[in-house]
């Protein structure tokens, strides 16, 4: 049986996998974009953490007794947040130290900036 | 504020008609800081003015200190104490014992001098009112320093000196000599700041608070304790960096550097003495072993023969003060290492004495700079005949420095002679008594010398002579009175100063001291014949002089300043290797480090874990639609490592992701998590997209092929690890979550059903604060990283950049103009509309701040960065600064209602038409959260949106000046 947990914690798995191999590439491109992927997982596990709950949303109601864990949620809306303010800077770090150097490297090894022709 | 002590201590019937205890101390404290504050606003106002605020608190704080005189010395307990930070120990607790008064009397007593002297001293166009405002800083500091009384704020007060005195000595700050000078002091007394930090929390740590009355009363805990000789060795360095003890004398000369009548205020009574005092202070605690004795007493010694011996040889007036001062702190330190109540007496009383010649001294020379055009003594002499005053003045304080009687630094000095006879050392007993006559014989000569080459014998330079003449009356009322106080102390030493020498020593040595008597004349004893020996060598030293300066130029000497600047870059060096060699420039290699280190932590964790890798909890089955998104997800996470190098498809399979993700919180019930993903989604692939404009499309491979193996085996395992870890959390159940509590008072507590919205608005509304707080932070960094690009390297390259990718032919095609701005007023209303409900329903101020943000944007891309930010009122600055300060002043309100910070109210009104209405005090925390988001938000994508442009528009304007300044 496939089961929600079983894709969600797989998801988490690849996500993290998918991260750390960018972020170990040697240009400031990638490790954003390996940041961003593992910034998903991150917070896709802290989520995971109020456990997988279908069709009860945290909105008080009389009538209910049930709910989705509010708390991850919640802790999971800033981070999210956070994680924009965070790439965005990244990102804007990467810029500046391209236009400061003329390289893109992040490797310690000295520029090689040719670009490949266009395929 | 607590306040302890001092409360109702009189008697009802008693009627007092002056200002309670507690308050006179926390003025008498804050007063220099106020005044300081004072001055740094009216900095653009005359120097009278400046001098004026500066002389009257000084004035006036002396008044405030001699008003507690009568109870401080009659032995009551004048203190007073507030809650600071009482977990760490740390009380604003300030007292006055007879210690702390003397100090005092001398801060604000000469402070007050100085700033007469100053204000004749500096010239109308010099920055007066940094100078006044640095020495009422200072003076604040110092007076903290005698003041406190809990050892912690001492500390505080102790660094604070260290501060404000670089910044005196460093005032001419277009001199190197001035820079370089309050560098070294700064190095120097505020390393031995941080060291005495060490020693002062161990004795507190030991003596088992850090309130000082009760560590002076733990002698006996502290030296048996173990650690005694560590706290002893790290508060005498406290104390000898900042007293200018050899091996740390050197930075003193360099202080020099300063406006004369701040060497006038920090060499005679204040910056230098405070180690002095430290000593004194402490003596009840420390002194008394061994140990003590033998180090402070050797010390003291060999500085006091050490700095006379110099000053015999140094030309700049200064610098003969200079050394004579380290000399004569040397003095006061052996005195109080000698552990003995008489020589503790004796100290008490040459720090009155010194405190009067030394500043009267100070500003001799500092007329004489100031009148004759140069302090160098081999171009000065017999300026008796054309300053009269100021060589009546220089002479007599000279005399009082050399202890010619009947003048006050004769009797110090008999004390000193005669107590160092009752010392041995090293088994010695001949050692002390010897080297002190020496010394003693060596301060006759520099004292001589620097009155008798300065004001008599033959004028060595016409032209100094010539311009030489007595100054104004205003300048020589300060000198004129404390020459008068160092004549006084000679010729009445009882009557002026009895009373407050016997309080004080007692304050010192922690028990009534001994009987006293200062008096010129003790009949005929060893001590005068040292002495009298001292006067007859000192006085042959002069007439030699010549041939022993010749004799002196011939030996080599140590360049302590060479020493430490070579020192100084020894350690800048070590420290570059290090960083080099701890951080390597390569970001992959310390990425790698971490994470392995994740992965090793997982197994670890995994290792030690109980029970099974799955748990107990019921699973659910995955509907296909749900197998199709993981697939979706898996399959973009792929296309994205294997196309890495095409980074616009790269963004394109990334936004993939996101939306998935989204439609996850979709399914789980998270519906503020989707709208907040989707919504971030958005602006974070804009900004990428944005960022990618500028940067190289296709670059090259950069890894070998074993490297991405290598990597790859790390992230499948990171990978497996972290997805197993989830596995293993999402197949338990939860362990009793605090969830519920949010749940149960939501509605009840927070006035509000959405129970996110209500956790972030107020259940950790805290947490919130901090993190729009961030964002904002980040906001404002990105600004600032972006605003420069236009300058240098950066902008060198952003104007010769080229449009690389292919372009619409049409920039701002109408009808993405025209559509955009028809959606504006629609997305603005979305936006207030998820804001307005977010207390209730999904929604909120994070995400309708992402919203309005979006809706924005859309208007900069259709339109073009000129035409939208000319229509744009409010500034993105203003939005974070505003949205920060709306949530603090929530939070801030809810005190004022005597809830606690970021407590929220809220009520139902009834409108017309409308219906029931909800008002909370947490949707203006929101509105707070909306601000800061809206304006980190377009900060960080507007500026980057138009840099390009703004950098190809400065090469353009560039350019035409180019060629206007051709034609």
């Amino acid at each position: 049986m496939i089961t929600l947990e079983f894709l969600v914690a797989s998801a988490i798995g690849v996500l993290v996998a998918g991260g750390i191999y960018l972020s170990l590439r040697g240009r400031t491109f990638q490790v954003v974009l390996g940041l961003t992927l593992f910034s998903y997982a991150v917070n896709l596990f802290l989520f995971a953490s109020g456990r997988l709950v279908v069709n009860r949303a945290p909105i008080w109601s009389k009538t209910v007794t049930e709910y989705a864990d509010p708390l991850p949620q919640a802790l999971v809306l800033t981070a999210i947040v956070i994680t924009f303010g965070m790439t965005a800077l990244a990102v804007i770090l990467m810029l500046r130290s391209f236009l400061e150097t003329g390289s893109d490297q992040v490797d310690g090894v000295p520029c090689d900036d040719a670009e490949d022709e266009p395929s | 504020m607590v306040m302890g002590r001092t409360k109702a201590v009189r008697p009802k019937d008693e009627f007092v008609p002056t200002m309670p205890i507690s308050l006179t101390l926390f003025i008498l404290a804050g007063l220099p800081f106020v005044a300081a504050l004072l001055i740094a606003v009216l900095a653009d106002r005359g120097k009278a003015i400046h001098a004026g605020i500066a002389a009257g608190a000084s004035a006036l704080g002396l008044a405030l200190a001699l008003s507690l005189a009568n109870q401080v010395l009659a032995g009551e307990s004048v203190a007073v104490s507030a809650a600071w930070v009482p977990a760490l120990g740390l009380d604003f607790s300030l007292m006055m014992d007879p210690l702390g008064l003397m100090f005092a009397g001398l801060i604000l007593g000469i402070g007050l001098l100085v700033m007469i002297f100053a204000h004749y001293y500096l010239a109308q166009g010099e920055a007066t009112g940094r100078f006044f405002a640095s020495l009422m800083l200072f003076q604040g500091s110092m007076l903290g320093i005698v003041l406190s009384g809990n050892v912690l704020l001492l500390l505080v007060f102790w660094e604070l000196t260290s501060l404000s005195s670089f910044l005196l000595i460093g005032f001419w700050r277009d001199k190197p000599e001035a820079r370089q000078g309050a560098r070294m002091a700064l190095a120097i007394t505020g390393g031995g700041g941080l060291v005495l930090i060490a020693g002062m929390i161990l004795l507190g740590v030991v003596a088992g608070s850090f309130d000082l009355m009760t560590i002076l009363q733990s002698a006996d805990v502290v030296q048996a304790s173990p650690l005694y000789p560590v706290i002893l060795g790290l508060i005498l360095i406290g104390c000898f960096t900042k007293s200018a003890q050899f091996p740390f004398h050197f930075w003193l000369p360099h202080a020099m550097a300063a406006p004369t009548p701040v060497s006038a205020y920090l060499h005679s009574a204040t910056m230098v003495k405070a180690g002095v005092f430290l000593l004194a202070r402490l003596w009840p605690v420390l002194a008394g072993t061994e140990l003590y004795t033998v180090v402070v007493t050797s010390v003291g010694l060999f500085t006091m023969l050490f700095g006379a011996w110099v000053a015999l040889f140094r030309h700049d007036l200064k610098a003969i003060l200079a050394y004579s001062t380290i000399s004569q702190l040397g003095l006061l330190v052996m005195l109080l290492g000698f552990s003995l109540e008489a020589a503790a007496i004796a100290a008490v009383l040459h720090i009155l004495n010194h405190a009067a010649f030394k500043a009267a001294l100070f500003m001799t020379a500092g007329i004489v700079d100031h009148e004759a055009g140069t302090r160098d003594i081999r171009h000065l002499g017999a300026l008796a005949k054309v300053m009269p005053v100021t060589a009546l003045v220089g002479t007599v304080a000279a005399l009082a420095m050399a202890g010619i009687p009947p003048l006050g630094g004769f009797i110090s000095k008999e004390m000193m002679l005669y107590e160092a006879l009752n010392i041995s050392l090293f088994g010695l007993p001949w050692l002390v008594p010897v080297v002190a006559t020496i010394a003693a014989t060596l301060s006759v000569g520099y004292s001589l010398r620097f009155a008798a080459h300065l004001f008599f014998g033959q004028p060595r330079d016409a032209e100094a002579h010539a311009r030489a003449h007595d100054p104004g009356t205003g300048m020589l009322a300060a000198p004129l009175i404390l020459m008068s106080i160092a004549v006084l102390l000679g010729l009445a030493p009882m009557l002026i100063a009895g009373t407050l020498v016997a309080s004080v020593a007692g304050a010192v040595i922690g028990a009534p001291a001994p009987e006293l008597d200062l008096s010129l004349w003790h009949g005929f004893n060893l001590a005068l014949g040292m002495s009298a020996l001292a006067v007859l060598v000192g006085a042959a030293l002069l007439w030699r002089h010549a041939a022993l300066l010749r004799s002196y130029a011939a030996m080599r000497h140590a360049d302590a300043k060479a020493l430490f600047e070579r020192a100084l870059t020894a350690t800048d060096l070590a420290v570059r290797r290090l960083v080099v060699a701890v951080h390597a420039p390569s970001l992959q290699r310390m990425v790698f480090a971490v994470f392995t280190v994740i992965v090793l932590l997982v197994v670890e964790g995994a290792s030690n874990g109980s029970g099974g890798f799955t748990g107990p909890r019921e699973l659910q089955q995955a509907p296909p639609i749900a197998v199709v998104a993981w697939l979706l997800l898996v399959a973009a996470t792929l296309a994205v490592l294997v196309e890495e190098r095409q980074r616009f498809r790269a963004l394109i399979y990334i936004s993939v992701i996101g939306i998935v993700i989204a439609l996850a919180f979709v399914r789980f019930s998270a519906p503020d998590l989707a709208l907040t993903q989707i919504s971030v989604e958005v602006v974070t692939i804009l900004l990428l997209l944005l960022a990618l404009n500028l940067l190289p499309k296709r670059p090259k491979l950069l890894s070998s092929p074993k490297r991405r193996w290598r990597d790859g085996v790390l992230s499948v395992l990171g990978g497996l690890g972290v997805g197993g870890a989830a596995w293993a959390m999402l197949t338990r159940n939860p362990n009793d979550p605090i969830s519920a509590f949010h749940l149960d008072n939501s509605y009840s507590g927070g006035g509000g059903t959405n129970v996110v919205n209500v956790t972030l608005v107020d259940f950790r509304a805290f947490d919130t604060m901090g993190e729009i707080i961030v964002l904002g932070i980040a906001g404002l960094v990105i600004y600032a990283l972006l605003d420069t690009t236009s300058r240098g390297a950066a902008g060198a390259r952003l104007r010769s950049w080229q449009e690389d990718m292919p372009h619409s032919p049409e920039s701002h095609p109408v009808m993405f103009v025209m559509s955009t701005r028809i959606l504006l007023p629609l997305v603005l209303v979305a936006g207030i509309f998820i804001f307005l409900r977010g207390h209730n329903e999904p929604g909120g101020g994070f995400i309708a701040g992402l919203v309005v943000a979006i809706a924005f944007l859309l208007q900069y891309l259709a339109s073009g960065f000129d035409w939208t930010d000319s229509r744009r009122r409010i500034g993105e600055h203003m939005l974070i600064g505003f949205g920060v300060l709306i949530a603090v002043f929530t939070g801030l309100g809810s005190l004022l209602f005597g809830a606690n910070f970021l407590s929220t109210a809220f009520d139902y009104f009834t409108l017309p038409l409308v219906g029931e209405l909800e008002l909370a005090t947490a949707m203006l925390f929101d509105l707070g959260v909306f601000s800061v988001v809206l304006g980190a938000v377009m900060l960080a994508l507007a500026q980057l949106s138009h840099i390009a442009k703004r950098a190809a528009r400065a090469h353009a304007a560039h350019e035409a000046e180019l060629e206007d300044k051709e034609s």
